[in-house]
């Protein structure tokens, strides 16, 4: 509102200028809203927080679920469900952190583990890659960026089975490395640097430093990697929340429950009620709550990075 | 181009011969780059394949005559693949991803794109809280989002039968006719937050001139949204769309954990990967499952393929 008024007060009398200025400043402030019926911004609130409600409503009665005691988990049916009864959290962090010996934190260790390690060196693995491709004109660069395309489009799961029969031959399957190795690996982190690269990393300050005498390995450690950070960190988040949300591979590969992942961890609680009638409702549910909680952290703290991943990556 | 640009000032006897030289090595170092991932790429992706491929063409069959000593593995050709044409179980299994995914991606792409056009439609300061909440379905992992909503399902320990119920509504989500519904929701609520925000990325590259333009003509803001808004945001929404309906076809978690609840609604070749998942490991047919996952790549290929062909006849951009 201020900007509004200066900008009136400065603006010479000249009749048209000041509206069209005014409406830019306007425009600036509330992109669309401007010009619009009030009714048109109730009913874009209105469809704001159906859609709202309809995306948080059912993590809301997790937390609250998760505050709960088994008994009145079960009591507080309809939408007392919503709301809090006694308040048992600490009583079901403690049962979900001491049960079966503390596997719970086991998995927990693991999946970051996973993540965390498969992350870091598809990262690497793909900031090379992309910059070989992006920087250099050696022959069948093209038809490798069609290859890194083409797997966009072909099944993981598919991929899946065949490699559980060659990890098998080779003796992988029920070791880290067969939930390692697949996630180093990664076509669409390879695409995303190689655009990166395209944008960010100038020819000229590469050209430079070779003059300078600098070996290409030493250029890419430390121009290329370092220009790409930010990019390099957007890869990172989308191959780390990959990783953790993943679920077949781990499932076919793993068998002994000290190497398994949240997901898994969780999977197999749940299916205890069916197997062997253990019902163990309040552990999943407090232990689902605790395995989205640090995902939720790490992607709020790094929002900045996974959006211009997703922008760009929408674009191209 | 970078090299050849260079090599002349550093460069004091034989010119060409030396930058075509020092192209070369360029060339190499630069494809040097690329190994690890291409190794990785070809252990991971491409002999897999060729090992399913071959693996297919062979069925392990009990030894005859002694019968204790185990299985000999004998070339079949395409035997398997006969089978796998023949299996009316894989292709019922199939027929229903294919029905799930052709009603379920209209029904994801116009949320997703409802949420993006209210959100550019918003005043600033509510953009982020909104966005925010959108987000919130995309920060709980897969298997998480399918316990929680079986649970939210559950009548006995959710909120969502009783509700209904006192409204009048009868609701069993576990009903066979109910159950590509439930999924069907669990799958949206977990989808469209990032598909929202794939489409919102591409509004915001709308330049806003042309609404100011639409407006001075007189065009409603509903008008603006289907006429300018909505062809902007074409080529994201077919993506989204493709990635949606290969992610479909394979739709295997949420079945896996349905089939927890009501197994006898959700069978063990409920959909076509839960079928060679049980054919794999269950039954222990490697063979036939390998036959299975070709015949499903193909399938893949052939819907992407024809949904490829219709996004760009109709986007044509």
């Amino acid at each position: 509102m201020s900007a509004l008024k200066t900008s009136l007060k400065e603006s010479p009398p000249a009749p048209a200028r000041p509206v069209r200025k005014r409406r830019s400043r306007a425009a600036e402030d509330m992109p669309v809203g401007h010009g619009q019926t009030r009714r048109s911004q109730l009913f874009t609130l209105a469809g704001l927080g159906l859609f709202f409600i309809y995306s948080v409503a059912p993590v809301w009665w997790l937390i609250t679920a998760a505050t709960k005691n088994q008994r009145d988990l079960y009591a507080d049916s309809g939408l007392r469900g919503l709301w809090f009864s006694d308040f048992n959290f600490i009583e079901n962090l403690r049962q979900v952190l001491t049960y079966d010996d503390g596997i719970f934190a086991r998995w927990t260790l693991n999946t970051v583990f996973y993540s965390g390690v498969g992350a870091l060196v598809s990262t690497l693995i793909a900031l090379a890659a992309g910059y070989g491709i992006s920087k250099f004109q050696f022959r069948g660069r093209r038809i490798a960026m069609g290859f890194i395309v083409a797997t966009f489009l072909v099944p993981g799961m598919l991929l899946a089975f065949p490699l559980y029969l060659l990890f098998s031959m080779l003796g992988l399957v029920d070791t880290v490395w067969a939930v390692l190795i697949p996630s180093f690996i990664n076509a669409f982190s390879v695409y995303l640097a190689k655009v990166y690269c395209d944008s960010a990393v100038p020819d000229e300050l590469l050209d430079a430093a070779r003059v300078d005498g600098a070996g290409e390995v030493r250029v890419f450690f430390q121009i290329v990697v370092r220009i790409m950070t930010s990019g390099a960190a957007t890869i990172f988040l989308l191959a780390f929340v990959g990783s953790w949300n993943s679920f077949f591979l781990p499932l076919m590969m793993l068998r002994g429950s000290d190497k398994w992942t949240l997901a898994l961890g969780l999977y197999a609680w749940a299916g205890k009620r069916a197997e062997t009638g253990t019902d163990l409702t309040s552990l999943v549910i407090m232990g689902s709550l605790l395995s989205t909680i640090p995902l939720a952290i790490f992607m709020i703290a790094m929002a900045r990075f996974w959006r211009s991943g997703v922008t760009l990556g929408s674009i191209k | 181009m970078s090299s050849t640009g260079l090599a002349p000032d550093t460069d004091v006897g034989t010119p060409g011969r030396r930058t075509r030289h020092w192209t070369t090595a360029m060339k190499w170092k630069g494809a040097a780059f690329t190994v690890p991932f291409f190794l990785g790429f070809v252990l991971l992706f491409i002999i897999p394949l060729g090992y399913a491929m071959w693996q297919s063409l062979f069925r392990e069959q009990a030894a005859g005559g002694l019968g204790l000593t185990g299985t000999v593995t004998e070339f079949v050709g395409f035997d398997n693949f006969a089978r796998v044409f023949a299996d009316g179980k894989f292709w019922l299994g199939m027929s229903r991803v294919l029905i799930f995914a052709f009603i379920l991606v209209p029904v994801m792409l116009a949320i997703s794109l409802a949420m993006a056009l209210l959100l550019d439609a918003a005043r600033r300061r509510a953009v982020r809280f909104f966005r925010l909440g959108f987000l919130v379905p995309y920060m709980v992992p897969g298997i998480v989002a399918a316990l929680m909503w079986i649970y939210i399902y559950s009548p006995r320990s959710g909120p969502l039968t009783p509700v209904l119920d006192d409204i009048g509504i009868d609701a069993d989500f576990f009903a066979s006719e109910m159950l590509w519904v439930s999924i069907g929701n669990l799958i949206v609520w977990n989808t469209i937050g990032f598909n929202m925000l794939i489409i919102y990325a591409a509004l915001l590259s709308v330049p806003r001139e042309l609404f100011d333009a639409a407006r001075v003509d007189g065009a409603s803001e509903w008008r603006i949204a289907w006429s300018i808004k909505i062809p902007h945001v074409r080529g994201p929404l077919a993506l989204v769309g493709m990635l949606s309906i290969i992610g479909l076809v394979q739709i295997f978690n949420e079945p896996l954990l349905f089939r927890q609840v009501s197994p006898e609604t959700v069978t063990k070749d409920f959909t076509p990967i839960l079928f060679i998942y049980n054919q794999a490991f269950a039954a222990n047919n490697y063979h036939y499952a390998a036959a299975l996952s070709v015949v499903l790549a193909l399938v893949i290929g052939a819907v992407s393929f024809v949904y490829y062909k219709i996004a760009n006849r109709g986007g044509n951009a």
